[in-house]
């Protein structure tokens, strides 16, 4: 399960360390103590930045970091589309063989197929996914009122205002 | 191989455990140092279960039939053996629960409902310790919100040991209850239990103890011990699982509420009101788990049979060995005593940054089984200001030779993240 990819994201991560953003989640995972704090900053529909710190197994912290690498700059569709289909590779609990186009798709976090199999560690690999979902829609409900700068979101909501 | 004073025969014990020769990840024998959770079962358990529901098995207390009968003098039975197993005054102060966590929150549920002069209420207090498990901590937290009572604690040293500085601040004249841990579930602390019930009886507070990490593993004396209630579980000493114990003292049972209703622990039920069946009964509501039971007393008689004081001795001899092996290796620090002294076969420790997941994932595919997370003692980990530890854990069956797997596999762990 420890590719060489996973553990090259562990020990050089991509984008850690909080930035200004949009909204910010705080994710934890009871059983084994990992945790994150992330925020979302986004132009529109573009992801202009996934920044994140946290602490947490080698497994954790390095899907943070190739969330990072694979997430922003994309439009949110398709970014919604990776974020589905690694979730959907994750819980295959290694029955799915990853196809060309899934990795075409999912690039380094391909790496992560092998996670699947091990139950305990599959929230390891998804929990900044997860936290990155929780902020994005966050961001585009405009609830979270300690966003670091006013962004899409809130202008978005002081227009319905 | 290594010899040390005071080791059991292994070779011969762990013929007793089928599961010891399980081979996993392209055959390698497991080395199973996760006792801390949950202990092997031994062939001698694992037979009495069987033989209970292949000859035995009805439901007790009721039927006048022959199986019902045998069922409930085998349930009883069990109920002998753990009186004697910790040498209780009478077998009526011996109730059956499910596990240590319902035995705690049941000591908790009582208390709330009791009359004076035990019920814990505003203006009163709960005193705990930082090292306690969860369920140490939280049926305590919510009789605390639901009384108004405070809830007070021991804190820890850095050695890993109450704190005792501030004992007669801490349990007072508004102190009803003390609950602590004999034995830390995750840095094997051994606390100091006599000067604490001394304390507490001074001042007429009532004393729980949590011995699910010192049942299993020495000889456990509950008169010796002068506590009011003594909690465990069977699961953590070679008995099944769903079977756990609450020892309290008799005018303490025949004092205090029940907290489940059903069947089995009352004497007569109209509609408008039911009178209550003596302890143990009165606390055991519902069809028990008899076979688990049944199970359990073929554990303690396991156990009993090669002494408990003899494999208190096997894991001090173990521990001794396992401390200094482990302290060989460069950026392990252990969490908790660091030495053998006063402490239990259970060692936590970090390795340099490495994250105890993955210590324990790199261990595991050599075979090794450890505990890796916070153990539910998370206020451990948040005193000690890290996430996690890995614990290993030993028990009658372990051996040096798989204390010296654990130091060559954390070695390996070691070169795989350096």
């Amino acid at each position: 399960m420890y590719q060489e990819v996973i553990l090259d994201h562990y020990k050089h991560p991509h984008g850690r360390g909080l930035r200004d953003g949009d909204a910010e989640v705080h994710h934890v995972n009871p059983t084994c103590g990992d945790e994150i704090t992330l925020r979302v900053r986004y132009d529109g529909d573009t992801i202009e930045d996934v920044s994140y710190e946290g602490q947490g197994c080698s497994i954790s912290q390095a899907s943070a970091s190739v969330l990072n690498e694979l997430l922003v700059g994309k439009e949110l569709p398709e970014a919604r589309r990776i974020q589905e289909t690694f979730l959907e590779l994750m819980q295959s609990k290694g029955q799915l063989e990853p196809d060309d186009s899934m990795e075409d798709l999912l690039e380094d976090a391909v790496a992560f197929a092998g996670v699947s199999k091990y139950p305990a560690r599959v929230k390891c690999a998804l929990l900044s996914w997860m936290a990155w979902k929780d902020a994005t829609s966050k961001a585009f409900s405009g609830a979270d009122a300690s966003a670091q700068e006013p962004g899409e979101a809130d202008s978005a909501k002081e227009k319905t205002t | 191989m290594t010899q040390l004073p005071g080791l059991l025969d292994t070779e011969a014990i762990r013929k007793d455990f089928p599961i010891l020769d399980r081979l996993v990840h392209d055959g390698q024998k497991v080395v199973y140092l996760d006792n801390a959770a949950t202990s092997q079962k031994p062939a001698q358990v694992l037979d009495a279960l069987a033989d209970y529901y292949e000859k035995h098995n009805a439901n007790v207390h009721r039927g006048v039939h022959v199986l019902a009968e045998e069922a409930t003098a085998l349930y009883e039975g069990a109920r002998d053996k753990v009186a004697a197993f910790i040498n209780a005054p009478s077998r009526d102060e011996v109730i059956f629960t499910k596990n240590a966590s319902e035995s705690l929150n049941l000591v908790a549920n009582m208390l709330g409902w009791a009359d004076e002069p035990y019920r814990v209420e505003r203006d009163t207090e709960i005193v705990i310790t930082e090292m306690e498990h969860h369920s140490n901590i939280v049926p305590w937290q919510l009789l605390s919100q639901r009384t108004g009572a405070k809830l007070k604690w021991f804190g820890l040293t850095d050695e890993g040991r109450l704190d005792m500085a501030g004992i007669e601040e801490l349990i007072t004249e508004r102190t009803k209850v003390v609950a602590l841990t004999l034995v830390s579930n995750i840095m094997g602390t051994f606390n100091p239990v006599e000067e604490i019930v001394r304390r507490a009886q001074e001042v007429g507070a009532l004393v729980v103890v949590d011995a699910s990490q010192a049942a299993p593993h020495m000889v456990l004396d509950v008169q010796a011990l002068q506590a009011d209630f003594v909690a465990f579980t069977g699961h953590k000493m070679c008995g099944p699982t769903g079977i756990g114990v609450l020892w309290g003292r008799q005018e303490l049972l025949n004092d205090l509420p029940p907290f489940l209703g059903g069947g089995e622990m009352i004497e007569t039920v109209t509609m408008h009101s039911s009178t209550y069946a003596p302890a143990p009964h009165k606390f055991e509501a519902g069809t028990p788990p008899i076979a688990q039971a049944v199970g359990l007393g073929a554990a303690v008689d396991y156990l009993s049979a090669i002494g408990m004081d003899r494999i208190h001795q096997h894991e001090q001899a173990l521990t001794e060995y396992a401390v200094r092996k482990l302290q060989e290796i460069p950026d392990l620090r252990i969490i908790g005593p660091a030495t053998a002294e006063d402490r239990g076969a259970t060692i936590s420790f970090t390795l340099g940054d490495i994250h105890p997941h993955d210590v324990g994932q790199v261990l595991d595919e050599q075979g090794i089984a450890v505990r890796v997370g916070h153990h539910c003692a998370r206020p451990v980990c948040l005193r000690y200001g890290i996430p996690a530890t890995t614990r290993a854990s030993f028990y009658l069956y372990s051996t040096p030779a798989e204390v010296d797997a654990l130091a060559d596999g954390l070695e390996h762990v070691r070169n795989f993240f350096a």
